[in-house]
């Protein structure tokens, strides 16, 4: 029998947060040996997972000081990268805006994962905030534990590549906002903005090509627009 | 040290970054037109991001193995199969036609 605060309606969420963390794992797990291999001591990329959280920024970061860019250009590369948690914020902010330590907690927590799934659940407040919860929750404690595994497993980085990882993400958050593509405007703003953000990503730096996708929003709702609640 | 507070600086930028929706949302009345630009402006920015990784790797065309794992995973989205399902579907298309030497 399943403890009072794991409803059986959120098990689906459960399952498919357990099933994704496996891949987040492989990946700190690169990001740790990453680092390790590099030559920095082990509080770095362990710190970094704990603190930040982000492994587009991490990895950002510790590219361009492994590339000896140094921390100044790393750091702001792993800024710009992470500006996208901006409009996430917006869009799902309301659903940890409770108490001042699920403020706190839930600001920390804003991933791309936690706000697809959280999208995903549509108007239905009470089940977008376990799926933000609950995936992030999961999502925290795998990215961490890769982490240490792969600082513990020195010299062997494994390739997530190898493992089609890097199709994984994308097509995970394909299927999560596939639904609110039904609404005709949003499809529009989408297909415009993926345009953008695929046309510029070659010439502009990362992280910049995804903010400028927002435009797409102002093709599909032109200022003074009327049909756009629909 | 440096490393250390460069490490302090990057969770401190990105968990401002985390703040700055949620706050300025807090602070402003949605209407529900609003309401539904905001979600489309996080549904587009995960989109976009998912398109950039799926045809980029490192600024240039990421070759053919990475686009074709995620159209598996889309397609089979679009039939309403499992989120798991779609996402190993993806993963594992991928990871064969790169073991066959499709880049």
């Amino acid at each position: 029998m399943p403890p009072r605060f794991l409803p059986e309606r959120d098990r689906d969420l459960w399952r498919d947060a357990t099933a994704m963390s496996l891949g987040i794992c492989i990946v700190g797990v690169s990001f740790g040996a990453l680092a390790t291999a590099a030559g920095l001591p082990w509080w770095i990329p362990v710190g970094m997972s704990l603190l930040t959280y982000a492994a587009t920024s991490q990895f950002a970061m510790l590219a361009v000081v492994l590339a000896g860019g140094g921390l100044l250009a790393g750091l702001a590369a792993g800024v710009l990268v992470h500006l996208r948690h901006i409009p996430y914020g917006l869009a799902v902010g309301d659903l940890y805006w409770n108490k001042w330590w699920t403020r706190l907690l839930g600001t920390f927590m804003l991933i791309d994962q936690s706000t697809a799934f959280a999208l995903a659940a549509g108007e239905d407040k009470r089940r977008a905030k376990a799926a933000y919860w609950i995936t992030t929750a999961v999502m925290f404690v795998a990215w961490n534990a890769g982490t240490v595994i792969g600082v513990l497993a020195g010299g062997f980085i494994p390739d997530p590549d190898v493992f089609g990882l890097d199709a994984a993400f994308p097509a995970l958050l394909l299927a999560l906002v596939m639904p609110a593509l039904k609404d005709r405007a949003t499809l529009i703003a989408v297909l415009v903005g993926a345009g953008i953000a695929a046309g510029t990503a070659p010439f502009l730096p990362t992280g910049v090509p995804v903010l400028l996708a927002i435009l797409g929003v102002l093709a599909a709702w032109p200022r003074g627009g009327k049909e756009a609640a629909a | 040290m440096t490393m250390l507070a460069a490490i302090l600086a990057l969770a401190a930028g990105t968990y401002l970054i985390r703040l700055s929706g949620a706050v300025l949302r807090d602070r402003i009345t949605l209407s529900p037109r609003a309401e539904a630009v905001i979600r489309a402006g996080a549904v587009v920015v995960l989109l976009a991001l998912a398109a950039t990784s799926t045809l980029l790797v490192d600024g240039a065309w990421g070759g053919w193995a990475l686009p074709a794992g995620v159209l598996v995973g889309g397609v089979l989205a679009w039939r309403k199969a499992p989120l798991a399902i779609v996402v190993i579907a993806a993963a594992a298309t991928t990871a064969v036609l790169r073991l066959i030497g499709v880049a």
